[in-house]
């Protein structure tokens, strides 16, 4: 037993560890094997070319965001620009920047298994308080962490868009900060990493929700009434939890909601912020201010003004959609984003790392420029959920569209930009494709999720009626 | 009628000479004509027409001018124009045999289609108001769609790139731009005797327009005069540069051809413009044939120079002068009449070589890569032979080096990477500091504004090329935003390549006759040429998808919303009670028999159905649809109210 569970650890991270292998097997390649260029991978917000544009730009004593390159946040311009005119001789141009997004990889890959061993724990948890999980023989509980490491380690969103030189790695590191430190209950690291991966890409802004019922509540359990039904069945004794222990001090409906925490919370929120302006505000002194860096970021991602094909469908719409509805469909789009949130919100709200995945794996469909390296993020978290998602259906088919749709991506492009014999198209068809794969992939773990907690539900009836 | 009208004219025309000579007895109005003629060595004719007219600052005629074309003279106060040129070209200015380091091309060869630029006398916040009215007003006067230029995306503000130091300076130009003889009636108009009479009546259309180039150019600055009170003087210049080839009989290939004014131009030059003070025509031979002959002491050696072994003039010229390159024959048009019109001619007997000088490097362009996604555009500097020749060369830092500005406008369609701007100097690579003197880079902004690029090399003096190359993507473009013929491809227009070292003039040994076409070749200009317009295809969409590409989309936005929203609102215990409800109250024979299949099916008893009565239903109903019309109806009078309120 205990040699078994030595032995897991160890073949964790020698995959783990084999993987930055072949990460850095792959970025000693020149010219990145062309995969910078892709538009899968690289979309114009995360581009690391437009990256060294706007910092020559910058050096050239001009606003980064002068001219319609660079549509960044200049903190991460000034942390990678230099590294994208430092040349070592022999060696690939940009390899320290792929440095930066391997160790970025790496980090990301460990607090995801941080992230998994405390649902893990709390999972475990929680199936013995419902009296499922009378020993620990009797239903293995994957170990979601090392599996969702794993799956982001080996992803090949993940290593393309390392190896392909998009900021995504450091966006994924953020949004994946901010999820560890509300797991872990690190109030100014979940703040910290919220706020950069607000600031970094606007997206994550919709994290704010699960962030603070993670915060208020506590972490993923099944829905509170099956605690008060078993807990008139049987009174188990037990444990160190945050869930019980609330459960166990107030035999209400109602789960107490940490207001200080939250609010301890948005207090960090507020003071990383602030920090995160000053700083932008002092680095783009000279050249407009915040007020620029907001119209050349945020305002960049919400009009959608780069129409260059990427993978997701925005583009050609507003290539081909009469100017004069424009604005009325800029509005309809992004509203879905945010429509969406408050039911979720409700019907999920004792599962918020669930959904704090759905809400990436929304906003990476809707996105205006979405790239792999958005997907790559939401499946691996998707990963911590293994447990719960077993009867996932459409999984074996949904795993052909993605592999389908990454594999066709690449020839239809190459079919209408580089060989002229398709056209628009065809590309697009292809985006659409990818985009009906997430939409089916979302919805199916959603209801997986939901039917989870309904059959645990009639199974802790059935299991009462037994009891009693 | 008609000949009693006819024989009025110029005696109009006469008087109203008179009254302007009366008036300003050194104020007047000036015109004045030229020809020019010049042979090439690859056996064309260069015909370079040049008129200025002249307006004096004077506030005696107010607003009134006899000579000075109306349209321009307005066009210079309402837009307070300082210095302006427009351009109509039409094909290429070959820079190895037409030459590159003489006034006549750096002033003459144009890029093709349109090129617009003006200094503005105008407060810096007006520049920009000042230029639009401008591009619209010259497009309706020479019937050009110089108002393209109106917008920001296609003119750009030079700072010292282009030669002109002025931060009013705006420069734009239309490489489509189709120039014909639309474009060359209205310019012909601002000439006081049109094309009727003087030199201009050889401008035959067809003949014209048969040439391997042309270029009709208008040039105008304002002189200040000193005095207060006085306005500001125009210049107007207006030259037309045609090249064509004569017809020729003689089978030898080396043998240049005989050509006369009649046989270039179909026509032949009958008296002067009335109105010109001066109308000359000029013949220029460069090169081996000037050096011939030294001295021109004698009445018989000055015959010698166009009577001579190698060639003959068919007429005599009036004055020859000596110029550092050459000969140039001077013919005074005045004397010719009706019956004995001015046809010059040359015949060639001997065949003859010889070569223009050339600019110190000679600028081509190209773009690099394949495919709709990306690409690079290089610009090549070639040294000339003639190059070491050439005065001009600076020491600095005891090295001798050759100094040129590159300017060069992108759409912004064309995503210029600056950082990946490279300099080769004999095919090595340079770094920034070893030959980019100065650069200036304002990058282009999607859909608002164009870029551009001015940059100063400082090249060794012996080198032997220099390339420079830049990388770009291509940029997608919404439908309505490509032109009719979307797959043609779009023009980046050409750079300009300067010399701000080199300075072009004709060096006449003699003192100078006061015509205005020698005066300004004697002035020195900046040695300029200008590369090709490049094609560069960019990716198109398909144009007749907007509706289905706005309906598949919508669909996939309702498949998100639609099943989403399905998984969250269901409930299955509920589906299931409201289900069997439903069917009990509706006792219809198919739905009862199906609920009896459904319950043998799934083996579970038929619920009774619920037992409320009838008449509470009915009643709650009745409120509910009751309630329904009410909020209707006041729904619809609010409508109404707030709709007629208007």
């Amino acid at each position: 037993m205990a040699e078994e569970q030595n032995k897991k650890p160890c073949r964790f991270w020698i995959w783990a560890s084999a993987s930055v292998v072949f990460r850095l097997i792959l970025i000693s390649f020149p010219g990145n094997l062309n995969l910078s260029s892709r538009p899968e991978v690289s979309t114009p917000l995360t581009s690391i070319r437009r990256l060294a544009e706007g910092y020559w730009l910058k050096q050239a004593s001009m606003s980064p965001y002068a001219g319609s390159m660079y549509h960044g946040s200049p903190l991460l311009l000034s942390v990678l620009g230099p590294l994208t005119v430092q040349r070592i001789k022999g060696q690939p141009s940009h390899l320290l920047c792929s440095l930066v997004f391997v160790i970025a990889d790496i980090l990301s890959a460990m607090l995801l298994r941080g992230i998994g061993q405390k649902l893990q724990m709390a999972y475990g948890l929680n199936a013995r308080l419902l009296g499922f999980l009378k020993s620990s023989r009797d239903k293995v509980i994957l170990p979601c962490g090392d599996i969702a490491a794993l799956v982001y380690l080996w992803n090949p969103f993940t290593i393309v868009s390392c190896v392909g030189l998009s900021t995504s790695p450091i966006e994924t590191l953020a949004v994946i900060l901010a999820l560890f430190g509300a797991v872990t209950r690190r109030v100014p690291l979940a703040a910290f990493g919220f706020v950069m991966a607000t600031h970094l890409s606007l997206y994550p802004a919709t994290l704010a929700i699960p962030m603070i019922i993670l915060l208020g509540y506590g972490l993923d359990a099944p829905p509170i009434k099956l605690f008060l039904q078993t807990r008139s069945v049987e009174n188990e004794k037990s444990s160190t939890s945050t869930v019980t222990k609330q459960a166990k001090s107030k035999q209400t409906t109602h789960l107490p909601f940490l207001w200080k925490t939250v609010m301890h919370f948005l207090f960090w929120v507020l003071l990383w912020s602030l920090y995160v302006l000053v700083l932008c505000a002092l680095s783009l002194n000279k050249y407009g201010g915040v007020e620029e860096m907001f119209k050349r970021t945020y305002g960049f991602i919400l009009s959608i003004e780069d129409l260059s094909p990427n993978i997701g469908v925005f583009w050609y719409f507003f290539a081909e959609v009469f100017d004069f509805f424009r604005n009325f469909f800029l509005i309809v789009f992004h509203v879905n984003v945010l429509f969406m949130l408050l039911p979720l919100a409700i019907r999920l709200k004792h599962r918020p790392c669930f959904l704090a995945f759905v809400y990436l794996a929304i906003s990476s469909i809707l996105k205006s420029y979405p790239s792999v390296g958005d997907s790559a993020l939401y499946l691996s978290l998707c990963a911590l959920f293994v447990n719960e998602l077993v009867d996932m259906k459409f999984s074996f088919f949904l795993f052909c569209g993605y592999l389908g749709i990454s594999l066709l991506s690449p020839v239809m492009h190459n079919l209408w930009i580089w060989r002229g014999t398709g056209n628009a198209n065809f590309y697009f068809g292809n985006a659409i494709g990818y985009a009906c794969f997430q939409i089916v992939f979302v919805v199916e773990s959603v209801s997986a999720m939901l039917n989870h907690d309904r059959a645990l539900r009639r199974s802790s009836s059935n299991h009462g009626e037994v009891n009693s | 009628m008609a000949s009693l009208v006819r024989s009025w004219i110029p005696l109009l025309i006469l008087q109203s000479f008179l009254v302007a000579v009366a008036f300003g007895s050194k104020e007047a109005e000036q015109f004045s004509e030229a020809l020019l003629l010049k042979p090439l060595p690859d056996r064309k004719v260069l015909a370079h027409f040049h008129f200025e007219n002249r307006a004096p600052p004077s506030n005696s005629h107010g607003r009134h001018h006899h000579l000075f074309p109306k349209a321009i003279s307005q066009l210079v106060q309402k837009f307070r124009v300082k210095e302006m040129e427009l351009s109509f070209t039409q094909g290429r200015w070959n820079h190895e045999h037409w030459g590159g380091f003489d006034p006549l091309s750096s002033m003459n060869a144009k890029p093709v289609g349109v090129e617009l630029w003006a200094v503005f006398d105008v407060p810096q916040s007006q520049v920009d108001t000042s230029w639009k009215n401008l591009t619209h007003a010259l497009s309706g006067l020479f019937c050009a769609s110089i108002n393209f230029l109106e917008s920001s995306t296609s003119y750009a503000a030079p700072t010292w790139g282009f030669g002109t130091n002025s931060d009013k300076l705006r420069y734009g130009s239309l490489p489509r731009e189709a120039v014909c003889t639309e474009n060359l009636t209205p310019w012909l108009k601002l000439l006081p005797c049109r094309d009727k009479d003087g030199i201009s009546a050889l401008m035959n259309r067809p003949s014209v327009y048969r040439g391997f180039y042309h270029s009709q150019r208008l040039h105008l600055s304002t002189v200040e005069s000193g005095q207060e009170g006085l306005g500001s003087g125009i210049v107007l210049e207006q030259t037309l540069t045609v090249v064509l080839q004569p017809e020729t009989t003689s089978v030898e290939t080396n043998m240049q051809p005989s050509w006369s004014l009649s046989s270039l131009f179909g026509r032949k030059v009958v008296g002067s413009c009335v109105l010109a003070k001066s109308s000359n025509v000029y013949l220029q031979l460069e090169g081996r044939l000037g050096h011939e002959s030294k001295n021109v002491d004698t009445e018989i050696e000055a015959h010698k120079l166009w009577k001579n072994a190698d060639f003959d003039l068919s007429l005599k010229p009036d004055r020859v002068l000596r110029e550092s390159s050459g000969l140039l024959f001077i013919f005074d048009i005045d004397k010719s009449s009706d019956s004995e019109p001015f046809d010059l001619g040359l015949n060639w007997k001997l065949p003859s070589k010889w070569s223009c000088q050339q600019a110190p490097l000679q600028a081509s362009r190209f773009l690099m890569g394949s495919g709709n996604e990306r690409g690079a555009i290089a610009i090549l500097l070639k040294a000339t032979e003639s190059q070491e020749k050439l005065p001009g060369r600076e020491l600095t830092d005891g090295r001798c080096t050759i100094k040129a500005n590159i300017f060069q406008i992108f759409p912004w369609y064309i995503k210029v990477y600056y950082h990946t701007l490279q300099i080769f100097v004999d095919q090595q690579q340079k770094t920034d500091s070893e030959v980019l003197k100065k650069i200036n880079v304002s990058p282009s902004t999607d859909k608002v504004s164009s870029g551009m690029l001015e940059m100063m090399l400082e090249l060794p003096c012996e080198v032997k090329s220099a390339a420079i190359s830049i990388e770009y993507d291509k940029g997608f473009l919404h439908i309505d935003e490509y032109p009719p013929d979307a797959n043609q491809g779009f023009d980046i227009p050409s750079a300009l390549i300067s010399f701000p070292s080199h300075h072009a003039s004709l060096d006449f040994q003699e003192e100078l006759s006061k015509s205005p076409l020698l005066s300004s070749f004697k002035e020195k200009s900046l040695v300029r040429s200008y590369t090709e317009v490049l094609l560069v295809p960019l990716t198109t969409p398909d144009f007749s998808m907007p509706y289905n590409v706005i309906t598949i989309t919508c669909t996939i936005f309702a498949l998100y919303f639609g099943s989403l929203l399905n998984v969250l609102r269901r409930r299955i215990g509920e589906e299931e009670r409201f289900l069997k409800s439903q069917a009990g109250k509706k006792t219809g024979g198919v739905k009862q028999l199906l609920l009896r299949l459904t319950a043998k099916i799934r083996g579970r008893p038929i619920e009774a159905p619920s037992s409320e009565s009838p008449a509470a239903e009915s009643s709650f109903l009745s409120t509910k649809l009751i309630f329904k019309i009410i909020l209707i109806a006041g729904a619809a009078a609010a409508w109404q109210y707030f709709s007629t309120d208007k």
